[in-house]
Order: structure tokens, then C-alpha cells, then sequence
């Protein structure tokens, strides 16, 4: 699954503030999902929970705190916004998989409600970032 | 902070050398070259990737014939071998149509790609750069760090005039640059030899002009007996594989 790589990568991210702050426990990490990434967030909660053993001291006790940001498209030829889940209903499952892997191709499959474009700015709701780490 | 940024190194760390191919102007060559590096590399018992990030107008399948194989999900994706070739392109997932992105999203797609990707141990990432100077080759530098650069261009002064600003850059930035090859030559003019020659960067290869290598293109045992592919063989592929002290 893909949310394993993802997961991995806020695991070492996480691992690397905590040597950089020097901190012996991490007990928080936030971390906030574009709606865009169509994450599935149980399958990422098991590689999450699979990449952290037990013996690792720094991450066992950690909470992990998702938040999604929904995912706001808008054209840059008429200037409609428009909402992504909205659209994503119209999608075939590989279009949506598509999305799913890499985000940007989006571009190839959406366009504006509107005016029809495909020129548009994802201005919300893409990226995995982590928001903060927190422990001591 | 963005993790997907943070895995990148751990993503490439066994890739022994990610190389690119790049030169600035469009229709040069850069992914003939790519692939048939690739393909040359693959045929001498290399573990080999191919990585097109043309994510535009990707062109490497296209070189190459693939048209019927998908990635795997595998704790990521996993590229298909094919033709002793571990391939990747933004193809698998746009299929046909056309993909207009703008700098940013050409970054993030980039960061997700190589964020997902699991090459697993590669002697070579081959790596085909789209044209310009701008956000691809940037960040190609700033997420592949390893990255050596392979510059490509033709006997044009339009051409010459762009690998330049490539030289420039690469040289600015302190980026690694293997060497420059003159493609599509069509006499035996030493312009762009002595034009670059201020740049201090190794000379590799003069390619002829081959007039028999498009309707090759799609067909990769037609493609590898073109005299096209015979000089990248001879010429260029002894410089990659080469000790990485005496190639850079």
C-alpha cells in the first residue's frame, strides 16, 4: 500500500525533530492530510502502528493526530472556486487511484465546473505535512 | 515540515549514481539519449533505472514501446523491469492525456513520485529531463542530491546558446557535470567543442545525425542496432562506468 510509504516518511521525519530537539520522548505528532492525497487513513494508521515497535523507546507512547484539509480547486481563467469532493464523485476508480498516487494528475482529470478549463490552482487540501512534534 | 521530503535521501541511498540527462532546449535528444544510456547500461549487466520526469510530455515509453505495464503497490509503488530496466513515468497514471501543470505542481509531483518510489538497490537512476532550466532541473538538484548531470546539445547555436545557461547553472549550483555530448551532428564543425570549452567540463561525445533512428523509436532491439545507439555504447557509456573519481 502506498500510505505505508507515507507513513514511513512521517516516521523518520518525526525521528529526525527529536534527535535535531534533542528530545528522549516524542509524545505528540500532528500531522495534517490534503484531502487531495485521498489517504486511506485506517490503512495508514496500521503502517503507522506497524513501523513503530514496541522497543522504540522515542515513539511508543506517541499520539497521533490527523487532520484532513479539504481539498479547494480554483480556476485561474474565471476564477470559480470549487470544492474537490464534489467533483471526485464524477471520477472513474482509475482516475481517482490516479489521484490518489500522485496528486498533481488532477490536472488531467478534473476541470472547472464553470468554464471548463483544466488551468486551475489546487489552493487547499494537497500534501501530507507534519504540523508539529511534540515531547521531551 | 513536509515528510514526503524528509524520505527522499532514504528513497535514493541504494542508488550508487543518479545521472541526468539534460541540456535546456527541447528536441535535442535528451530522451533518446536517456533511454538508449538506460538500454546500454541494462544490456551490460547494470541494475538500471529510468526515470522520466518530463511530467508534460513524458516521451520515454514512447521510446522505448511500453505501453501494457503498471507499477506495483508494494509499501509504495514498486517500478516494472522492463528490458533489464526499472521504468517510472507520470505516464502510468495520466495515461494519453495531456497533463498541464505549472511550476508547483511540477515540484509536487516530483516530491510525491520519488517520495513513493522504491527502486531498491540500482547501480544507475537514469533520469530524463524535461526542457528549461527551471522548476525540474532545480529540483532535481534539490531532492536528488547525488544527482551528476549529463549535458546534451546539438551543433545549433540555438542550442549552444541555452547549454550554456545549463553549464552556467549546474556550475552555480555545484552540481556535478559528467560530461556534454553533441547530438544530431551533421559536419564535422568543432564550433560547440570550442564554444564550450571555457567550461571546463569533459567533452564526451560527438553523435552523428542518424537518419534511420525515428522509425526505430518504439522497437528496442531495432533502436540498440542503429549507429545512434552504437556511439552512446562506444562513446558515452565507457565514461559512465568508469570509477566515479575519474568520471567527474
Amino acid at each position: 500500500m502506498h500510505e505505508w510509504a507515507l507513513a514511513e516518511a512521517v516516521v523518520s521525519t518525526a525521528l529526525k525533530v527529536a534527535k535535531e530537539e534533542k528530545l528522549s520522548e516524542i509524545t505528540k505528532i500532528e500531522i495534517k492530510m490534503g484531502e487531495l492525497q485521498q489517504i486511506d487513513l485506517e490503512a495508514f494508521e496500521f503502517a503507522l502502528k506497524e513501523i513503530i515497535k514496541p522497543e522504540n523507546l522515542l515513539l511508543r507512547n506517541a499520539e497521533i493526530e490527523f487532520n484532513t484539509e479539504k481539498a479547494v480547486l480554483k480556476c485561474r481563467v474565471c476564477g470559480y472556486r470549487w470544492a474537490f469532493d464534489d467533483a471526485a464523485q464524477k471520477l472513474s476508480e482509475q482516475e481517482s487511484e490516479s489521484i490518489h498516487f500522485i496528486p498533481e494528475t488532477a490536472h488531467v482529470y478534473l476541470k472547472c465546473p464553470k468554464c471548463e478549463s483544466p488551468d486551475f490552482e489546487i489552493e487547499k487540501g494537497r500534501g501530507v505535512w507534519i504540523e508539529s512534534v511534540e515531547g521531551g | 515540515m513536509d515528510p514526503r521530503v524528509e524520505i527522499i535521501d532514504e528513497r535514493l541511498k541504494n542508488i550508487d549514481r543518479v545521472i541526468a540527462v539534460s541540456g535546456g532546449k527541447g528536441g535535442i535528444g535528451k530522451s533518446v539519449i536517456a533511454s538508449t544510456v538506460a538500454l546500454s547500461l541494462a544490456k551490460r549487466g547494470h541494475k538500471v533505472g529510468l526515470l522520466d520526469l518530463d511530467f508534460t510530455s513524458p516521451s520515454t515509453h514512447v521510446i522505448l514501446g511500453i505501453d501494457d505495464i503498471f507499477p506495483e503497490e508494494e509499501k509504495g509503488i514498486v517500478p516494472p523491469e522492463i528490458y533489464g530496466i526499472k521504468f517510472m513515468s507520470i505516464v502510468y497514471y495520466t495515461g494519453d492525456g495531456p497533463s498541464p501543470l505549472r511550476g508547483l505542481d511540477i515540484s509536487n509531483a516530483m516530491i510525491e513520485l520519488l517520495a513513493i518510489t522504491r527502486w531498491g538497490n540500482l547501480d544507475f537512476l537514469i533520469v530524463d529531463s524535461p526542457p528549461g532550466i527551471g522548476d525540474a532541473t532545480l529540483d532535481t538538484v534539490r531532492l536528488m542530491k547525488k544527482t551528476e548531470f549529463l549535458v546534451v546539445t546539438t551543433p545549433s547555436r540555438v542550442a549552444l546558446a541555452t547549454v550554456k545557461k545549463v553549464l552556467t547553472m549546474l556550475k552555480e549550483l555545484k552540481s556535478p557535470i559528467i560530461g556534454i555530448v553533441e547530438n544530431m551532428k551533421i559536419t564535422r564543425s568543432s564550433l560547440v567543442q570550442e564554444e564550450l570549452e571555457m567550461f571546463n567540463v569533459p567533452f564526451l561525445a560527438e553523435i552523428d545525425f542518424d537518419r534511420k533512428l525515428e522509425n526505430t523509436l518504439g522497437d528496442v532491439n531495432r533502436l540498440l542496432q542503429t549507429n545512434f545507439a552504437r556511439s552512446i555504447a562506444n562513446k558515452v557509456i565507457p565514461q559512465l562506468t568508469k570509477p566515479v573519481s575519474a568520471a567527474i
